[in-house]
């Protein structure tokens, strides 16, 4: 059964619950200082779909992102992958259990070949104690990594580069470079920043049906994203924050047309001055 | 002008002793600070701990040998000391930690309630004869023409460069291993590398205390050819040298370490000889006294690592390629 089937007949309503929740998160609140820059109730993310985060600068999807990773601690608050609890578990060993994520200012290790990139990411970490360094035979899982790592460069068009510094690439190359990387580490879910900043239209495209070949591979992948287009064409579910609170989510037809989003884009009927 | 005894003293200066002890000194400095990024500005005091470690253990009635594995042991505590509160901070933090451990380390040495141990401001002396028992060379002095060594000094050089070319090597392997990728990777981006599920804070640690050792491993070599570790040998211009040696090299270069140290003490020796020829010549008339030579020295030093870094910012070993990078 396709991804969208599984959402099918779902109420579109903040928390709604989802037939096979990969992602539960319950009463996380972030705040800095009197901001509640996160205050999520309850939210699910559907195992194998594309679930696109969106909301108007400053909504706190970034900073959910950041929580739901490890790189930042909620005052409360708790979230389940798999059914367990990752509350204080290091940002390290969650992209281990199969979480891992990207940066919206891509962080693209450019001393570092884009071979080497892909290859640091690997999953059979051989070689990489202090010990085995000196002392252990990872030769042979090296080349195997290598092999992978080359499998993943060419599905992302960079095995033409994969001899190159990667600080060398371009914008859009360096996006897909950490997508690359990212699949190398072996995801179960996929957190994507704000994967298509600043690519041109073109590399765009490309991004997206990336990111949906993923999606056909059985991944998970969540994304924040600013583009309405972008999030109409290959989101299978929407969810919308504003002020860091999820105020709607549905499938993206539905919620294009769903006042509160309309209001937390346009600014509100209500009098209000946003920001 | 005596050109060729310029060239002598300035070789025998790139070879010697002090030569081989910052190369050793700057492998661990580069392991940290080229490799992973690590400001380390306390170096020295990883060197003081080697020297004093070997020193104390031997005034104790200990081997050597013993002491020398007490003070590596010791600089790996140290790096576990100074690692745990700051290495989870920003990299600032470390700088700061660690140049306040060094002048601690130095300042309780000489302090007299350690003087039971550490001898105070008088240090302990003759701890290293092992060492020259081992000595295989018979007496005499060795090497070419004008630049030779008596039986001591050239046992003493010998080990030395063997320790530099050894510790290189070490450090060859790791950074060509899975291990070294990591760190690197850990230096361009510590987030990237904790998202792509590496433990950066277990790897900053055993750089931290690998590259301490060997900079202890350094600090008791200085110690054995001097038969003697005083207070005031440790201050914080040591780590200075050793950053400039790693400099010159190439920060992040396999044998820059050991390549920069060369070239350090021969320019150092160079200018010095330079000077002092230059003076009893009367090329600088009564403008300059012999006791100018030392600063002018400095000067002129600070002038050539401001052309090197004009004109090869990355280093003698280091890539243009690498240096031609934007840090986006």
């Amino acid at each position: 059964m396709s991804a969208e089937a599984h959402l099918a007949g779902l109420n579109p309503e903040p928390g709604v619950a989802k037939p096979d929740p990969i992602l539960v998160v319950e009463g996380v609140r972030r705040y800095f200082g009197g901001l509640h820059a996160v205050d999520v109730e309850h939210l699910e993310v559907q195992r194998g779909t594309i679930t696109s985060l969106i909301g108007p600068n400053g909504a706190g999807k970034t900073t959910l992102f950041n929580v739901l990773s490890g790189f930042d601690q909620p005052q409360a608050g708790e979230w389940h992958l798999n059914g367990g609890p990752l509350v204080g578990i290091p940002s390290y060993r969650l992209a281990r259990r199969g979480m891992v994520r990207t940066f919206q200012l891509t962080k693209s290790l450019a001393r570092l070949t884009v071979l080497e990139n892909a290859m640091v990411a690997a999953r059979h970490p051989w070689g990489e104690t202090l010990r085995g360094a000196v002392f252990g035979r990872w030769q042979d899982t090296e080349k195997a990594n290598e092999q992978q790592a080359r499998e993943t460069l060419r599905r992302f068009n960079l095995e033409h580069v994969a001899d190159d510094y990667a600080g060398s690439l371009s914008g859009g190359q360096r996006k897909l470079l950490e997508m690359a990387r990212a699949l190398m580490v072996g995801p179960e879910i996929l957190m994507l920043d704000e994967p298509t900043a600043g690519v041109n239209p073109a590399l765009t495209q490309a991004l997206l049906g990336h990111i949906t070949g993923l999606r056909d591979d059985g991944l998970t992948v969540v994304f924040v994203e600013h583009d309405m287009d972008v999030v109409q064409e290959i989101s299978d579910w929407v969810v919308c924050m504003s002020e860091g609170r999820v105020i709607a989510e549905g499938p993206s037809d539905v919620l294009a047309h769903n006042p509160a989003v309309i209001d937390a884009y346009l600014g509100g009927h209500h009098g209000e001055v946003p920001g | 002008m005596d050109w060729s005894g310029i060239l002598v003293e300035s070789t025998r200066s790139a070879i010697g002793v002090p030569a081989a002890a910052y190369a050793i000194s700057a492998v661990g400095l580069n392991l940290q600070f080229g490799y992973t990024g690590l400001l380390n500005f306390g170096h020295v005091g990883f060197m003081l701990v080697g020297a004093y470690g070997m020193a104390i253990t031997v005034d104790l009635g200990g081997s050597m040998w013993l002491g020398l594995m007490v003070g590596m042991l010791l600089a790996v505590l140290l790096g576990l000391l100074i690692g745990i509160p700051t290495l989870r901070l920003r990299a600032d933090y470390l700088a700061i930690v660690t140049i306040a451990v060094g002048e601690i380390l130095r300042l309780v040495v000489r302090s007299r309630f350690a003087a039971p141990l550490t001898k105070g401001i008088f240090g302990i002396q003759r701890f290293a004869g092992e060492f020259f028992d081992l000595n295989p060379l018979p007496e005499g002095r060795y090497g070419i023409g004008n630049l030779r060594f008596d039986q001591r000094t050239m046992w003493v050089v010998i080990v030395g460069w063997v320790v530099a070319v050894g510790t290189t090597l070490l450090v060859r392997r790791l950074i060509r291993s899975p291990w070294g990728r990591v760190v690197r990777a850990i230096r361009e981006d510590e987030d990237a590398a904790r998202s792509l599920g590496k433990n950066v804070f277990a790897y900053k640690m055993q750089s931290l205390m690998l590259g301490g050792a060997i900079g202890a491993l350094a600090g008791a070599y200085l110690a054995i050819d001097q038969q003697n570790v005083g207070p005031d040998t440790y201050i914080p211009l040591l780590t200075f040298y050793a950053f400039t040696v790693v400099i010159i090299g190439g920060p992040g270069t396999i044998w820059g370490p050991v390549v920069g140290s060369i070239v350090f003490w021969f320019l150092f020796e160079f200018l010095d000889e330079l000077m002092t020829e230059a003076l009893v010549a009367g090329w600088f008339g009564d403008v300059l006294g012999s006791t100018d030579v030392g600063p002018i020295r400095f000067a002129l030093f600070g002038i050539g690592l401001m052309w090197l870094m004009a004109y090869r910012p990355a280093g003698l070993f280091g890539s243009r390629e690498e240096l031609l990078i934007d840090e986006r």
